[in-house]
């Protein structure tokens, strides 16, 4: 396949603003509410408890009293690979379940494709995968609350987040019918983003020089998670502090900023 | 064509390379695993949503007394999910994580289907379902017998700290019975209240301007921890770190334990744990030492600064002089363990703020602050000038109770109410005191000044909040008739004879408070956003139901047809603004100093109204928590946090799921926090198990080495160990209430206990 318009099309991405975030967990719940995350009697066990948005605690670790600690919050990175289309998992996924939409740069999970493998598992090294390991109970009424646009995954299958695409199907189905082919900034927008109280969340098309993702990523306090794996993530964090910086980075020497790219 | 060994070998690796390409080519086995992976799908308890038209409904959110306007995405007759309400004064289109998980509540296992009657053991959680009518007629049967019998006044009532419409009218309702014993949980906002009115002379509540205030200082409050109306401040924090806004607020945080505010905070102030009241008494000597104060509000609106005579003519000391003379910053630096020249840059750069101010009320501002600590903060807010000034501290004038009708009361309601109240012998010592929650329980089980017969919970969760939460439920076992209001099955519950649930805020209309603290004031209104998903009545009905059903003077007290009826009185101008928008909010102009003090003046020691005639001059107090500090050397405190638990109600499912594995460990066991200085010399390892005991109960805890912890304390999460609830919350981890006692404020007599002693034991 040859995507000779790959440079115009929409990139989906995040900016979190670690300066912002209060490590409240809006995010988390905001997301697991809009869908569908299934919950269990006991979520302490971390591997198994699925949180497609998930908040990490990172601290300084200088003693009392000059400990400092930011708040992470981790939704799936939507790498886009060295070529797009090159997420560390898709290429690994025996069953075609975990796709990258080159029109949208969101990278997908099909669930009714995935046959609970787990490669694409181990190939994540942000562990933004899960695996239901047991069926989904909504006990009392609860399943009244399940939204009909997010399918409920069943036991054995391997779930993400998914940039809420959901809303971006409903936006375009509105956009189509309208005669629009492309979508306002504000007519996308994840969950996550939207409940956000310190809005600390900025999404949009990294592409589009009118959207503000687009002017925040080239931040000088913008980093990626791991930049130095060459995975090309979607989803950019800001800190003002330099130890976050480095931490979330794990910057090696002169392989760091070698898969930056390049600013203006 | 001869076939030998070449033409063998050629035709067979080209068949295994064709295969080998076909099978990548041919789609068959792609096809095959998918349709595995369909057909393994395909169970019928895999839950298939139906769809339906969408559609969005407005209602505030009660789950905290924030105050959120949130709207209800509605897929048919569904509600699917909780947004924030964007444009909305309170928090303009955010939610917090318990806000968003409020259709756990709405269709989850925690709800209490219908009206119940106690079939097991008290706390046992065993009910058999009744009717609304049997409901009703049996308590109003059992309640006009109590009164019936000449002793009215042995039925007590419990309300929430919000002061609505339906806690007033089971204050209505008490006092049409014969009852002084209403109660209910004070907070920070009540000794607040209560310092405005002796300091200003005012009935008040006291607001903070935050969105426009350039220097926040802190004694505590966990802005972004769930304080006051935790979403406008989540909100207000990210504002003050966006690039693009041009008026930033500096917050400096005074706290002993590194929370989520004090780690946010621009700077943090580890001072000693109970010492915020000094720190600030420490900083209002900088103040005045430097002649930094706002001379204009000092000298014309203010009152005793300087030396004064009291009405027996005798010279007093005036604010300024004992200040000066002994809470220097070097003075205090013991008590409040921060370095003298720290407090003086700080007071300095409050002073010198454009736009300071100071707020007070720890962690999330529920708990009932000490009076002293609270008239320090208030005088550094008196210094720097900003009352009702735009950033500033705002006093916002009390509305006067709701316009209804005079409350009807016979004899007997009239010498009930003579009697004195359950909790009168506790509260002598203290000159301030109005209602002391904490000390009910141990007047039940004493039963005195008289035995309690019947004991109405129209809110809160006495068996789970109160200290020494243990005795609180011997003593609801103990009363003979317990009746609960409670929507869901909370700790309370458990031990009630009958349960009259209530709606919850998506299925049928009643007024929210303005939030604590928020400026300007917005009174909100929740609507029934979904027809009620179960045989709950909001609880104004069943108690006008009640009175209706006792007759007489009672009944003639509650002549409203419903509490619709008495809701829409109660909001009077507002309810036109309410019922169409949804939120009232307060457009009116903050007062300017010679129109709110009218003749009167700032007092900086004023004279209790009970009595002294020299003034409450500043005290550096530090509340002390009492116990033996040689077997229990260290000191456990709480630690508040919005993913636990924010007002009343106790964590949803998906917040249980937010919680990182460093508060609540695989076993389910409660991870306490402690630093590595401490760990180390107990010799407890980081996350290894231990015992906690304090002097009111033992629990089992895992230790997590934390340097944000000062040495010394052990930070203890708030918001486990429920004993209701469904199985998503019940028993995990253990109940910091029920290790903690109460230890009273001099003056008030509220429960001011900042923590509790402490012992750790290696497993």
């Amino acid at each position: 396949m040859i995507h000779k318009e790959e440079g115009n099309l929409p990139r989906y991405g995040m900016v979190i603003d670690l300066d912002k975030c209060t490590g409240c967990g809006a995010c988390m719940v905001a997301c697991q509410s809009e869908n569908n995350v299934p919950f269990k009697e006991n979520e302490t066990n971390k591997l198994d408890s699925i949180t497609w948005m998930r908040i990490f605690k990172v601290s300084n670790g200088e003693p009392f009293p000059g400990t400092e600690m930011v708040y992470l919050p981790r939704p799936c990175q939507h790498c886009e690979g060295q070529h797009p289309g090159h997420p560390p998992c898709t290429s690994v996924c025996p069953a075609t379940a975990t796709d990258y939409d080159h029109a949208t740069g969101v990278v997908s999970q099909i669930y009714t494709r995935c046959f609970g493998c787990r490669y694409c598992m181990t190939a994540c090294p942000y562990l933004v995968r899960y695996f239901n390991w047991w069926d989904p109970h909504f006990p009392a009424d609860t399943e009244k609350y399940l939204s009909p646009d997010v399918s409920v995954r069943m036991r054995g299958v391997v779930e993400k987040c998914s940039f809420c695409f959901h809303r971006f199907q409903r936006a375009m189905d509105k956009a189509y019918y309208e005669g629009r082919k492309e979508l306002e900034e504000m007519e996308y927008q994840t969950a996550c983003t939207q409940a956000c109280p310190a809005g600390a969340i900025t999404f949009g098309d990294l592409n589009n020089p009118h959207h503000q993702v687009h002017k925040l990523k080239d931040s000088p306090r913008a980093f990626r998670l791991l930049e130095k794996l060459g995975t090309n993530p979607k989803v950019y964090y800001l800190s003002s502090k330099k130890w976050v910086r480095k931490a979330c980075d794990n910057e090696m020497g002169k392989e760091h900023n070698k898969y930056r790219p390049k600013r203006k | 064509m001869k076939f030998d060994r070449r033409t063998f070998l050629t035709l067979g690796l080209g068949a295994v390379a064709g295969g080998a390409v076909g099978i990548n080519f041919t789609p068959v086995p792609w096809k095959l695993t998918d349709d595995v992976s369909i057909w393994t799908q395909n169970w019928p308890w895999t839950p298939v949503p139906q769809t339906g038209e969408t559609s969005y409904k407005q209602t505030t959110c009660t789950l905290c007394p924030g105050g959120c306007g949130v709207s209800v995405r509605k897929v048919g007759k569904r509600c699917v999910k909780i947004e924030g309400t964007e444009g909305h004064p309170v928090n303009n289109g955010g939610v917090c994580l318990l806000g968003n998980s409020g259709l756990q509540y709405l269709y989850g296992p925690d709800r209490v289907r219908g009206p119940m009657k106690r079939a097991g053991r008290r706390g046992e959680g065993r009910f058999i379902e009744i009717t609304w009518e049997e409901a009703i007629s049996e308590v109003a049967e059992k309640l006009a017998k109590i009164r019936a019998a000449g002793k009215p006044h042995t039925v007590a009532c419990m309300t929430g700290a919000q002061q609505d419409t339906v806690s007033a009218l089971f204050a209505r309702f008490l006092e049409a019975y014969g009852s002084p014993n209403l109660f209910k949980s004070p907070t920070a906002w009540d000794t607040q209240r209560l310092s405005a009115r002796l300091m200003c002379g005012l009935d008040a509540a006291v607001g903070y301007d935050l969105d426009n205030a350039d220097y926040i200082l802190s004694f505590g409050s966990g802005l972004i921890d769930g304080w006051g109306s935790p979403v406008h401040h989540l909100a207000n924090y990210g504002a003050w770190h966006d690039p693009d806004t041009k008026e930033k607020a500096y917050l400096v945080q005074a706290e002993p334990r590194l929370s989520l505010t004090a780690a946010k905070a621009d700077a943090w102030v580890a001072v000693n744990p109970g010492a915020e009241g000094p720190l600030a008494l420490a900083m209002v000597h900088v103040i005045i030492a430097d002649g930094l104060y706002d001379k204009n509000f000092v000298n014309s609106y203010t009152t005793r600064f300087e030396d004064w005579t009291d009405p027996d003519g005798r010279q007093q000391a005036g604010f300024k002089r004992t200040v000066l003379e002994n809470y220097s910053p070097d003075k205090l630096a013991k008590i409040t363990g921060v370095a003298p020249e720290r407090v003086r840059k700080i007071a300095r750069e409050f002073a010198r703020a454009r736009k300071p101010v100071a707020i007070c009320g720890t962690a999330q501002g529920d708990q009932a602050a000490a009076l002293y600590h609270v008239m320090a903060v208030q005088a550094l807010n008196a210094l720097a000038g900003n009352i009702n000034r735009p950033g500033g501290m705002q006093i916002l004038e009390a509305e006067g109770p709701f316009p209804w009708p005079d409350v009807q009361k016979d004899a007997k309601a009239e010498k009930g109410l003579e009697k004195p109240r359950l909790d009168a012998p506790a509260a002598k010592p203290y000159p301030l005191a109005d209602g002391l929650i904490h000390a009910f329980a141990g007047a039940v089980l004493a039963q005195k000044p008289y035995p309690v017969e019947a004991l109405l919970v129209a809110g809160g969760d006495p068996a789970y909040f109160l200290p020494r939460a243990s005795e609180a439920k011997k003593a609801l076992s103990a009363i003979p008739l317990v009746v609960s209001f409670s929507p869901v099955f909370n700790d309370t519950a458990m031990y009630a004879d009958y349960i009259l649930p209530d709606d919850l805020y998506l299925e049928s209309v009643r007024d929210v408070p303005s939030p604590p603290g928020l400026v300007p004031r917005v009174v909100g209104l929740t609507r029934a956003v979904t027809d009620p998903v179960y045989a709950s009545r909001p609880a104004g009905d069943s108690l006008i139901a009640i009175a209706k059903a006792m007759g007489g003077t009672v009944a003639g007290s509650f002549a409203w047809k419903n509490y619709q009826a008495a809701l829409k009185q109660a909001m009077g101008g507002k309810w036109r603004t309410l019922s169409s928008k949804g939120y009232w909010i307060d457009e009116s102009p903050a007062p300017s100093w010679t129109q709110l003090f009218g003749g009167k003046r700032f007092s900086f020691c004023p004279t209790p109204p009970a009595g002294g005639r020299t003034g409450m001059k500043p005290q550096p107090l530090v509340v002390d928590i009492p116990g033996d500090a040689k077997s229990m050397p260290l000191l456990a405190v709480p630690v508040k946090s919005m993913q636990l638990e924010n007002g009343q109600m106790a964590a949803t499912p998906f917040m249980m799921k937010t919680i990182p594995d460093t508060v609540l460990d695989k076993a389910d066991v409660l991870v306490v926090e402690v630093n590595p200085q401490t760990a180390g010399k107990l010799g407890i390892g980081n996350r290894k198990a231990a015992r906690l005991a304090t002097p009111f109960g033992e629990a089992d805890v895992l230790v997590v080495h934390n340097e944000g912890v000062m040495p010394g304390l052990v930070g203890l999460p708030c918001g486990f160990g429920h004993a209701g609830y469904s199985r998503f919350v019940r028993g995990k981890g253990a109940n910091y209430h029920a290790l903690s006692g109460a230890v009273a404020d001099p003056l008030t007599g509220h429960d001011v206990a900042w923590g509790v002693r402490a012992r750790l034991t290696q497993a």
